[in-house]
C-alpha cells in the first residue's frame, strides 16, 4: 500500500508542491538564521580562538568579554610567570585606535600588541609576507578584510603604509585572521610598539597568555592562576563562551534571530500542518473506500505517516539544499567569511521537522481514524 | 471442498438508532432478512428507509443496536474490531454508487487495491486485476486514470475492484443511479454473471426499477423494516436467462 500512499500525496501536483515548499521554506530559513546567530556569536571570540600558542586568558577579575579591558599591572605577569604549572606566560596588548591610509581613508582597528621576543598570540595563516618582519621597526601584519577596507578595491601589497596616533608604520603581512564581530581591521603588532598606536596610559596590558605544562591542564592551571593571583584566568574555550554569553544578554541580537526562527517554525508548522490536514481532509472519502474494503487503521496509519514523512524529507532536502547554496555563495565574500551551514543546525533543523510533520499528521491520523468507513455508501 | 453454508446472509432482529434522547433516531426496526448463495438480491425502498444502514450492518462498518448479523455463518459483532476487517477483507466486495475509484491510480491499480491491502506483492495484484479488467471488456483502459474514463467505465473498475479478491458476498449501493440506462444495464448484465456464483451472494441496494429484472429476490423496505419480499420478479430476464 506504500505506492497507494505515495501516489495519493502527489496526486494533486499544486497542494504537494505548496507543501514541500512550506517545508522548504521553514528548513531554509530555520537553518539559514540558526547558523548566521551561531556565525555571528562565534565571531565575538574569533581574536581568541586565533591565538593557537597559549590555553590560557589571564585578566582583570572584572572583565566580562573580550572587547572591553582594564589594564592589568606589569607585576601581574610575573605573578603569572610564577604559579607552578605555567610553561610560559607573556602579555597582550589590547586597543582601538584609528588607521588611516595616506590617501585618506580610515577606520577604527583592533590592534593586538603580541610579545616581542615570542610573538605569542599571532594568528598562524599568513596571505602575504611572514611573521618574521614584525621584527622590524614599525611594522604591523593586517588582516585581509581589513586591508581591503582601508585600500579598497586595490590588490593585495605588502610594504604600504598606515597612520595610527602619528606613527607611520608599514605593512610587513596580510593575515587570514577570522572575522570580528564588527567588521573592524584586526592589526597585529609587536606589544612596545603596539602600546604606542594609542594615547600612552599608565599600565596597558590587557591579557596575559600562559600555556601550562606537560601534565597540567589548562583548566587546572586558570584554577590555580586565580587561587595565586586574584586575577580572572579562562581557558580559550572558557573565554569564547564568556563572550558569547556576553552578547547574548546584553544586546537585541538574540531577540531579532529569535523572532525570524520563530517565525519559521510557525511558518513550518502551520502552513504545512493546516496543508497536510486540508489534503487528509480532501481525501476522507478515499480513505474511508479504503477502510470499507478492509484497510486497517494501522496501514492507514502507516500511509499517512509515509506521505507526511516522504513530504517532510522532500522540503527539508530541498530547503537544506538551498541553504547549502546561500552559504557557499555568501563564503566568497569577504564580509560574510567564516559564516557556514553548521552541521548541529541541519541536525537541529531536521529533528525539529520532523517532529513539525509527525505533529501535522497527528491531526490527520486522528480525522481518518474516527471516520466512520459507511460514510462511503452516502453519495 | 469447503460447504456452503445455508445461507450467505442473515439478519434477525435488526435495529439501528443514532443519536440519543431528543436527537435519537430509530432507522432500522427489527430487521429480518437472509440471501442464500448464488442469488442476487435486490434491496428496494423509498429513500431514507433505511436500506444503506442495512448494508452498512451487514456489511460490519455499522454496529447494530440489537439483534444479530450472520454472514456465511459467522456472526460479525463477536469478532474484534481487528479481526472484523479482516473478515470484511477476505469475504467482501463493494460497488459504490460514486465509485469512490482513487484518482491517483489506474483502473489496473484500482483494481488491486484489495489484493494489495491483503499484502499481494504489486506485480501479482496488477497481473490478477488486469485479467480481471480484460473480462470485463476494458483491456484497452487499464492504464487510465479515472477522470479519463466514462461512467460506465469507471463502475465496471469498481466491479472490477469488488471482485478481484474473491469474496463471499459483495454489496452494492446505487451501481446504476449516476449511469444512463443503457450503461447501467451493462453493468448490472456483468455484475449478475461475473459476481453471481454458487458460492457467492449479492446485495444490490437500488432505486433503479429499470433493472429489477436482474434480480433472483427483491426486499422491499420501509420506514426501517423489510415489508415483504418477492422472489424471481416477473420478466425477470437474468432469472430466465439463468433458470
Amino acid at each position: 500500500m506504500n505506492f497507494v500512499a505515495l501516489r495519493m500525496l502527489t496526486a494533486d501536483r499544486a497542494k504537494y508542491l505548496g507543501l514541500i515548499f512550506a517545508i522548504a521554506f521553514s528548513t531554509f530559513l530555520l537553518q539559514n538564521q540558526t547558523s548566521i546567530f551561531a556565525g555571528i556569536m562565534a565571531r565575538t571570540g574569533s581574536q581568541i580562538a586565533d591565538v593557537v600558542d597559549a590555553d590560557v586568558w589571564v585578566m582583570d577579575p572584572a572583565t566580562k568579554y573580550f572587547e572591553e579591558t582594564k589594564a592589568l599591572k606589569d607585576t601581574d605577569l610575573l605573578r603569572v610567570r610564577g604559579v607552578p604549572g605555567v610553561d610560559y606566560a607573556v602579555r597582550l596588548f589590547k586597543g582601538q585606535p584609528v588607521a588611516r591610509t595616506p590617501a585618506g581613508n580610515f577606520s577604527a582597528a583592533i590592534v593586538l600588541g603580541i610579545d616581542d621576543a615570542t610573538l605569542v598570540g599571532a594568528p598562524r595563516k599568513m596571505l602575504l609576507g611572514t611573521w618574521e618582519r614584525l621584527r622590524e621597526p614599525n611594522s604591523i601584519v593586517i588582516d585581509q578584510a581589513g586591508y581591503l577596507l582601508l585600500f579598497p578595491g586595490e590588490p593585495l601589497q605588502l610594504d604600504r603604509t598606515v597612520e595610527m596616533n602619528d606613527h607611520l608604520v608599514r605593512i610587513v603581512g596580510i593575515t587570514d585572521a577570522s572575522a570580528p564581530f564588527a567588521s573592524f581591521p584586526i592589526i597585529h603588532a609587536r606589544y612596545t610598539e603596539a602600546v604606542n598606536f594609542l594615547g600612552r596610559e599608565r599600565s596597558q596590558m590587557a591579557y596575559v597568555l600562559a600555556r601550562p605544562v606537560a601534565g597540567v591542564t589548562p583548566e587546572e592551571l586558570t584554577r590555580r592562576i586565580q587561587d595565586a593571583t586574584g586575577l580572572k584566568a579562562r581557558t580559550t574555550s572558557e573565554f569564547r563562551w564568556d563572550c558569547v554569553q556576553y552578547y547574548l544578554e546584553h544586546t537585541g541580537i538574540p531577540v531579532n534571530f529569535g523572532i525570524t526562527i520563530g517565525i519559521a517554525l510557525v511558518i513550518g508548522l502551520v502552513v504545512s500542518g493546516q496543508t497536510f490536514y486540508l489534503f487528509t481532509i480532501e481525501n476522507l472519502k478515499q480513505f474511508g473506500a479504503l477502510k470499507a474494503i478492509g484497510v486497517t487503521n494501522h496501514r492507514l496509519v502507516g500511509m499517512i505517516l509515509l506521505q507526511a514523512l516522504t513530504a517532510g524529507f522532500v522540503g527539508y532536502a530541498l530547503g537544506t539544499g538551498l541553504a547549502a547554496t546561500f552559504f557557499e555563495v555568501f563564503s566568497l565574500k569577504i564580509a560574510t567569511r567564516g559564516i557556514v551551514l553548521l552541521w548541529q543546525s541541519a541536525v537541529g533543523v531536521a529533528v525539529l521537522m520532523f517532529l513539525v510533520v509527525i505533529a501535522a499528521s497527528l491531526l490527520s491520523i486522528r480525522k481518518v481514524l474516527v471516520l466512520e468507513p459507511a460514510t462511503v455508501f452516502r453519495g | 471442498m469447503t460447504a456452503v453454508p445455508e445461507l450467505a446472509v442473515r439478519c434477525a432482529g435488526v435495529e439501528k438508532h443514532f443519536g440519543d434522547g431528543d436527537a435519537r433516531v430509530q432507522v432500522l426496526r427489527g430487521v429480518d432478512f437472509t440471501v442464500k448463495p448464488g442469488q442476487l438480491s435486490f434491496l428496494v425502498g423509498p429513500s431514507g428507509c433505511g436500506k444503506t444502514t442495512l448494508i452498512s450492518v451487514i456489511a460490519g462498518l455499522l454496529d447494530t443496536t440489537a439483534g444479530s448479523v450472520e454472514l456465511f455463518g459467522q456472526n460479525t459483532e463477536r469478532l474484534s474490531a481487528e479481526n472484523r476487517v479482516l473478515f470484511r477483507r477476505r469475504n467482501l466486495g463493494f460497488v459504490f454508487q460514486q465509485y469512490n475509484l482513487l484518482p491517483s491510480l489506474t483502473a489496473a491499480e484500482n483494481a488491486a487495491v484489495p489484493l494489495l491491502a491483503a499484502g499481494l506483492k504489486r506485480r501479482d495484484a496488477l497481473d490478477r486485476s488486469r485479467a480481471l479488467l480484460v473480462r470485463l471488456g476494458l483491456e484497452k483502459r487499464m492504464d487510465a486514470y479515472p477522470s479519463k474514463l466514462s461512467g460506465g467505465q469507471q463502475q465496471r473498475v469498481a466491479l472490477a475492484r469488488a471482485l478481484v479478491h474473491e469474496p463471499r458476498l459483495i454489496v452494492c449501493d446505487e451501481p446504476t443511479a449516476a449511469l444512463d440506462h443503457a450503461t447501467g444495464e451493462a453493468v448490472m448484465e456483468l455484475l449478475a454473471s461475473s459476481a453471481v456464483q454458487p458460492d457467492r451472494a449479492v446485495i444490490v441496494v437500488t432505486h433503479d426499477n429499470r433493472v429489477f429484472h436482474f434480480a433472483d429476490t427483491i426486499a422491499h423496505m420501509d420506514d426501517g423494516r423489510i415489508t415483504h419480499t418477492s422472489d424471481r420478479p416477473p420478466n425477470s430476464s437474468f432469472s430466465a436467462a439463468h433458470s
